[in-house]
């Protein structure tokens, strides 16, 4: 779950790191207002959660309040990658010396938190980790020994920093690894971060991530930032179709029907699981079909989950088939998932044996799921059918 | 309406208190339900059966689970 | 032989009353299996499929060697239980369990190196030496575990439980039985990646082969990548990449940070370019497994 810049920043302000003043606005007015109590020159910058900010023109200078006006009004009106900003954050201006970069992240190769810190921040630093591999240092630290000043310090003294820069960038990454172990993040990132002319620190952009299993735990500090359990935090904001998929699963607890996705196809596909799902809609596109969604039913689903699916996919306009596939299944049943895709097909008004274009799925109880299917004259195919025939066979049936 | 399973027991089954709360608790999809003291069974949870068989080594042949797709 | 277990291996199951693990036990115990014991806080004395239950692990371990456990809790307690078995001295360890903070994951994970156990998972259907013995859901019931999974000579590693299944019995309808297949886990910090297994498929002579499922996302396939051009590995590996959509998905990126610690992207187009550049054999479908692996084992 990604955080917003602006919430980003709250969370550093209150461990301690130095930050430009701000104020956040909704509105191009709240934007003025904010510029005129900050004086002087600002910084404007769209929140979304999305990167390329700068380069979609999400981020604006201003001299004067009017002008912060005027480009608050710009940035509210554009959405970046889909999205439309939950505000404009308005900051001072400041001089700055020098840009750094620094953060904490998982390593799943060490299997272990690691902190990446470089003395040549700024928005090029996958390129400076390529060009300049001694500017970029990684520090891993153990999950179990407490985390103590001299990891943070050697992560900064890596790249080459020392004398009166290295105490203060020391307190900052600690800081900011804390933040990251306290509240489960999955990524805390401070880029750049400034030296001023004055010789002394702020953050002037952050990104952070929290693990979305972390949520329950971290209630205290949603609350803090004002976020609700229903604010998803999608790249982009779920459609009519998504929540409903979601709503869906949730109603049900027995099995799953996660991670519903609308695409513009004529194919519905009822397929599962993770793996299985990914292997499947891969073997549609390359079979030359147009799939109207993907999901990922899967963990034994009851007759009325499979079925509520069924009826959701079929809902959409433009589909005109259903293909219902899966690798051999081990816990998943055949007959209790044949049962549901058939009645979701009646419940919708539609034929089975015309409206499902095949059913693969192997395993448990694949004779029972047989039986039925043959009854209501769905073309059902074994385990020596491959998933990529399957697909094959379903996307030949389709208009 | 249920499509593909319908669960019959013998009205005999009325008479055996026991029995009757006995079904109610070994079906995991809640199939059997009390009305009262009457036994019923529940509309919507038919087509969730498992064909478990738990209803049958409870009470025997006086219950039979019917697939309807047969 | 095999890796990991076999007919000798002597398990218990933590949290064996739970629903799933109920209907884990009877299927293990059918398949051969030997569950000899299982814990459940509060219910000692009792019995699942005639497998006795205790309140502690150590209640096993203090008086037979207990080779591995499987834990089957729910999340909130998983890391407890980890840390209870690997404290008792058990070796191996198969997680089941899905939606284990990454935190808790990388804590246990640290400390069973410490200590010399192994963890398999969380979040997979676990380990299966066919015909001898299984630890875990992965098959599902005995009939239809023996019917995907037959004895032979191919190693089997997949980030997805399912898809393990459906890799074997691709293996199995070709001709070609396995030695051991492992289920590690679909999360992003697993206790054993393919790597980390690699060098005992390596030490197993009846292992002539290897397959792997992958997917995008994470260093896995990289660091597999990595062990096959340094350990100087004597078997050919075939894997089967899914999710190659994923690259054209707009919005998916993946931030600075994780680029630069892996120092390249993991989608799946960078990741086939690693691996073939190790020697490892990409498929673009399940049934070109056991075709290409056919074609190495020959060579």
């Amino acid at each position: 779950m990604r955080l917003y810049e602006y919430e980003a920043k709250q969370m550093l302000a209150k461990h301690g790191v130095a930050l430009p003043k701000r104020t956040l606005a909704r509105t191009a007015e709240e934007a003025e207002v904010g510029a005129r109590e900050l004086g002087g020159a600002t910084v404007l910058k769209s929140q979304v959660l999305s990167g390329g900010r700068m380069k979609a023109g999400g981020v604006l200078f201003a001299d004067t309040p009017d002008e912060a006006r005027a480009a608050a009004a710009r940035i509210l009106a554009l959405a970046i990658n889909g999205q439309q900003p939950a505000g404009v954050l308005v900051e001072e201006r400041r001089d700055i010396a020098q840009e750094y970069y620094v953060a904490v992240t998982w390593d799943a190769r060490a299997k272990r938190p690691v902190i990446v810190f470089s003395d040549m921040g700024g928005i090029d630093i996958e390129e400076v980790a390529q060009t300049h591999p001694a500017h970029v240092s990684r520090t891993h630290f153990s999950n179990l020994r407490p985390l103590s000043d001299y990891v943070a310090k050697l992560a900064v003294a890596r790249t080459g920093v020392t004398g009166n820069d290295l105490a203060p960038l020391t307190r900052i990454v600690l800081n900011l690894a804390r933040i990251f172990v306290q509240y489960d993040l999955t990524l805390a990132e401070i880029n750049p971060l400034a030296k001023l002319a004055d010789g002394s620190f702020i953050a002037l952009d952050s990104h952070m991530d929290m693990e979305e299993e972390a949520r329950g735990g971290q209630r205290a500090l949603l609350g803090e930032l004002g976020i609700a359990d229903a604010d998803t935090r999608q790249a982009r904001p779920p459609t009519p179709f998504e929540v409903e998929g979601a709503r869906v699963d949730a109603a049900d607890t027995r099995g799953v029907a996660g991670r519903v996705v609308e695409f513009d196809g004529n194919m519905g596909l009822v397929i599962g699981a993770g793996g299985g799902s990914l292997t499947l809609f891969d073997a549609v596109r390359s079979a030359g079909g147009r799939p109207a969604n993907y999901c990922e039913i899967g963990g034994n689903p009851s007759v009325a989950k499979a079925a509520a699916l069924t009826k959701l996919v079929l809902s959409k306009p433009g589909v005109e088939r259903i293909a219902v596939m899966m690798n051999v299944v081990s816990n998943t049943r055949a007959d209790i998932m044949a049962r549901g895709v058939i009645k979701g097909c009646i419940d919708a008004g539609r034929d089975p044996a015309r409206t499902i274009a095949i059913f693969r799925i192997p395993g448990s109880w694949e004779k029972e799921g047989a039986k039925i299917l043959a009854r209501y004259g769905v073309e059902y195919v074994n385990r020596s059918v491959s998933m990529h025939e399957a697909a094959q066979r379903a996307v030949a049936k389709m208009g | 309406m249920a499509m593909f399973i319908r669960v019959d027991f013998d009205a005999s089954l009325q008479g055996d208190a026991d029995l009757k709360r006995r079904l109610v608790e070994v079906c995991p999809v809640d199939i059997f339900a009390l009305d009262g003291d009457t036994l019923t069974t529940v509309d919507a949870n038919l087509d969730e059966c498992t064909l478990c068989d738990l209803c049958i080594d409870a009470a025997g042949e006086r219950v039979r689970v019917v697939k309807l797709y047969e | 032989m095999a890796i990991l277990i076999d007919e000798q291996s002597r398990f218990i199951i933590q949290g064996i009353t739970g629903r799933e693990a109920v209907t884990m036990t009877r299927e293990l115990l059918n398949y051969g299996s030997q569950v000899v014991g299982g814990v459940t806080p509060g219910r000692k004395g009792r019995d699942v499929h005639g497998v006795p239950v205790e309140d502690t692990v150590r209640a096993f371990t203090e008086h037979m060697h207990v080779h591995g456990a499987i834990v089957a809790v729910p999340p909130a307690f998983t890391a407890d239980a980890v840390l209870e078995a690997i404290e008792a001295g058990i070796k191996l360890i198969v997680i089941v369990t899905e939606r284990v903070p990454r935190r808790q994951v990388a804590q246990f994970v640290e400390y069973a190196q410490q200590e010399g156990a192994r963890i398999i998972g969380p979040n997979c259907l676990g380990i299966i030496s066919p015909g001898k013995a299984k630890m875990g859901g992965i098959g599902g019931a005995a009939d239809a575990t023996h019917r995907a999974f037959t004895p032979g000579h191919i190693g089997v590693m997949s980030r997805s439980g399912g898809m393990t299944v459906e890799i074997a019995n691709a293996l199995t309808e070709a001709g070609l039985g396995q030695s051991t297949a492992v289920s590690i886990g679909g999360d992003a910090i697993i206790g054993s990646t393919y790597a980390e297994l690699m060098p005992l498929f390596d030490a197993d002579p009846d292992t002539h082969g290897i397959a792997i499922y992958s997917e995008p996302g994470g260093p896995m396939e990289a660091q597999l990548a990595d062990y096959m051009r340094e350990s100087g590995s004597r078997l050919p590996v075939v894997a089967f990449m899914a999710g190659r959509f994923m690259d054209a998905m707009p919005g998916v990126r993946f931030g600075h940070a994780g680029t630069i610690v892996e120092g390249r992207a993991d989608t799946t187009a960078e990741k086939i370019a690693r691996m073939e550049a190790a020697g490892i054999a990409v498929a673009d479908r399940i049934e070109q497994i056991p075709v290409l692996l056919k074609q190495r084992l020959q060579a």
